[in-house]
């Protein structure tokens, strides 16, 4: 399939480029973080045809953000000069918030979302308060602002909090 | 199996999860309190997005240029595939409740046959869709106990729901031919299915179901359905009916 060499530092750069996009719902994580991007293949590069194919994945079936980001990935990688863009989007395996980065979590417990914690495999009181670190929360809502959290609040600092699900 | 089998199958799936959700919407903003509003509009829109998924492959396999917006938005009544459970009205929260539990529970049922099942596509589907399920199956099942077993006027209106809702739940264990070709258990659905709702019913304090009990309606699974799916479709298709081939 390959017409000629691909260069691994054009590779790295593409990955570098994807780091740079970010979820529209949450915009303190890159798709990189959310771990969404499951591939990417650089069939000719930028030297020859440039032409690409990036695998995403949905996280929920649902999430309106898919359409957004698989745009906003085609138009940085025709910025970049590629002409042919390929987006798929994979079904299978399904999405889990076990690819989510440790640096994402991070960051994400930073924004003020409590990161996904696999002993809250389903969302009960005691997740902890990503603002003060208190267990004593309690659970307000198994269903939070988008599709993929949950709503809390803590009974110390009495802040309302989203809770990234386990997924 | 023959393709004509898996398209029709595949439209069932999607026009269900479509017709429920079109349903669940009509809650957005009307929901009994803001928690409730969220969850039963995140609850529909992973319905949307599973009949999305089922469209999408639908239409691949039907080829010729199909797309999800043809067969979701220029299909008439008659060629919708839906259970009729699906196209009941929302009625009260009791009601809509109830049938989200239902269904929930059938296709945490069915899907699990479709893990193991012959085609990798429904598979798939039903692998990331059963993450999403489950959720639904939780938190639809505790509230038809919170109602069941909570007040008089709450246990009054549960069991009113059971009435207006149980007749067509018969119809999901009907085999449809195209269900019959993919060689879905129907009789393992339904034990299962029943099992669960009525551990569900036991803890709602609700008299325990029997689907001997009286007439079930049939006819949605090959396009023959109640008068409800007329005017929820005429809603639902208006836009793209008035305006062919509109985008934003």
């Amino acid at each position: 399939m390959r017409a000629i060499a691909i260069d691994d530092n054009e590779l790295q750069d593409c990955y570098a480029l994807l780091g740079t996009i970010h979820d529209p719902e949450i915009p303190v994580l890159s798709i990189l973080d959310l771990g969404i991007v499951r591939n990417i293949e650089l069939l000719h590069s930028l030297q020859d045809t440039g032409h690409i194919r990036v695998t995403i994945t949905a996280t929920y079936t649902g999430c309106p953000a898919m359409d957004t980001i698989a745009t906003l990935i085609r138009m940085e990688l025709l910025k970049k000069g590629y002409k042919t863009i390929e987006i798929i989007t994979a079904i299978a395996p399904a999405w889990t918030t076990d690819w989510m980065s440790e640096d994402g979590k991070e960051k994400l417990k930073r924004y003020g979302i409590a990161p996904p914690d696999k002993r809250f495999e389903i969302p009960t009181d005691g997740i902890a308060c990503p603002q003060c670190g208190s267990s004593n929360t309690r659970l307000l809502s198994e269903f939070g602002s988008t599709a993929c959290k949950s709503l809390l609040q803590c009974n110390d600092c009495a802040e309302p909090f989203d809770y990234f699900k386990c997924h | 199996m023959t393709n004509a089998s898996l398209i029709d199958f595949t439209l069932y799936l999607a026009d269900s999860t479509l017709i429920l959700g079109q349903r669940n919407g009509d809650w957005c903003g009307h929901g009994p309190v803001l928690e409730q509003d969220i969850a039963i509009t995140n609850v529909t829109l992973d319905l949307i997005g599973q009949s999305r998924s089922f469209y999408q492959y639908a239409a691949q396999l039907i080829g010729n240029g199909c797309t999800e917006d043809q067969l979701a938005y220029w299909r008439n009544e008659r060629e919708f595939k839906n259970a009729l459970l699906c196209e009941r009205p929302n009625g009260d929260w009791a009601q809509t409740i109830l049938r989200q539990t239902f269904f929930s529970f059938y296709q945490r049922e069915l899907f699990t046959q479709l893990l193991h099942g012959a085609d990798t596509t429904l598979s798939a589907i039903a692998e990331k869709s059963l993450k999403e399920v489950r959720y639904h199956c939780r938190w639809s099942s505790e509230w038809v106990c919170r109602l069941g077993d909570g007040t008089q006027e709450s246990h009054e209106r549960m069991l009113a729901a059971v009435e207006n809702l149980w007749p067509y739940v018969g119809e999901l264990f009907v085999a449809a031919p195209y269900e019959t070709a993919l060689q879905i258990d129907t009789a393992t659905l339904k034990s299962n299915w029943m099992d669960a709702i009525t551990a569900v019913f036991t803890e709602a304090t609700l008299p325990p179901p029997s689907l001997t009990s009286t007439f079930m309606h049939t006819g949605g699974k090959n396009g023959q359905h109640t008068e409800a799916l007329g005017y929820l479709l005429a809603e639902l298709q208006y836009v793209q009916r008035s305006y062919p081939g509109c985008e934003w």
